[in-house]
């Protein structure tokens, strides 16, 4: 199925939990926030949290800034 | 005579429930490795550091920033990048999901050549953001109405902006970061333009209750040694307002005694 992840068209497989798929494109989830559709994700739900084909995706983390 | 070893610690900084005895912030942007960076804020002895929030690069793992910042400091998340009220709440929420506490600096900007920040919706989101339980501290251009508003709706502190973002320019706008801190009864904190160790100091001479500095550090040669002037020049500058500081005179008045001249 295809979702659109930080503003890019992604492939990935059907059924796919937000847990699996945070862990896959980032290196230290635990400071991961997650945004589908618009609405935050608490962290307790990514593994039971499956994706919807189509679904926006937005993981955020923190970088420097002043 | 022993030297006055009073420590300023007896003069605590009081913010959002917390008390601090550093009055120096520091932002962690434009370093140029984490290294250099922790180096700077354990040179710099910040309590509260600001981080942004950025979408993750998919297409490699990144180091985590946090891991660079000491145990204990306070994480102040700015919403830079938000254009407008509502982009900056967002902001602020995911801040808070992160589990990384709650206190957000409001840096609301529209304008790419000046970056200045837009008052009013930086108003609209303190409103918002302090009744959902958020630590608010405002990035705001100096203006008294605009500084009353936002005491009014919570904000734990101001911050008004010395200068343009990261120009090195110094207070330019000091004489209206003066009425801010005479009028407003919650913290003030000299937010942006700071370039010189000389500038914070005379931020704080003025009697500002903080100071935030990010490019002057980040991009000097020497960050940690830079980041250790600020927070001395910061720390001298307190003092000398605490002292009580004399007022200018227009014209000369001698320091040693006027009598007992050898020509008398």
């Amino acid at each position: 199925m295809t979702i659109t992840l930080n503003g890019q068209s992604r492939s990935v497989s059907d059924g796919l939990s937000l847990q699996a798929l945070i862990t896959q494109v980032t290196g230290h989830p635990e400071h991961v926030v997650a945004e589908v559709n618009g609405r935050i994700v608490e962290k307790t739900a990514w593994a039971s949290f499956a994706i919807d084909t189509g679904a926006t995706i937005e993981l955020v983390t923190f970088v420097g800034g002043g | 005579m022993s030297p006055d070893t009073r420590p300023m610690t007896q003069d605590p900084l009081t913010l959002g429930g917390k008390t601090f005895a550093s009055r120096f912030l520091l932002g962690t942007g434009k370093f140029k490795d984490k290294a250099t960076l922790q180096a700077a804020i354990t040179a710099s002895g910040a309590e509260i550091v600001t981080v942004a929030l950025r979408r993750i690069d998919v297409e490699r793992h990144e180091e985590n920033i946090l891991s660079y910042i000491p145990e204990g400091v306070t994480l102040l998340t700015n919403t830079s990048g938000a254009r407008n009220a509502d982009e900056a709440v967002r902001l602020a929420r995911l801040a808070k999901a992160s589990g990384q506490g709650h206190w957000i600096k409001i840096e609301v900007i529209n304008d790419s050549k000046y970056l200045l920040p837009d008052n009013e919706e930086t108003i609209k989101a303190t409103e918002l953001l302090v009744k959902e339980g958020f630590v608010v501290l405002p990035y705001v251009t100096p203006d008294l109405y605009v500084a009353r508003r936002l005491v009014d709706a919570g904000a734990a502190a101001v911050m008004p902006l010395g200068s343009f973002i990261g120009s090195n320019q110094g207070l330019k706008t000091r004489e209206f970061i003066q009425v801010l801190i005479d009028e407003i009864d919650v913290p003030v904190i000299v937010d942006a333009g700071i370039g010189a160790p000389s500038q914070a100091c005379e931020a704080m001479e003025m009697g500002a209750d903080a100071v935030l500095v990010n490019t002057a550090v980040a991009i000097a040669d020497d960050p940690a040694l830079l980041a250790r002037a600020f927070a001395r020049a910061v720390e001298a500058g307190r003092a000398g307002y605490l002292s009580g500081l004399p007022t200018k005179k227009i014209q000369g008045d001698a320091s040693s005694p006027l009598t007992g001249f050898l020509y008398e």
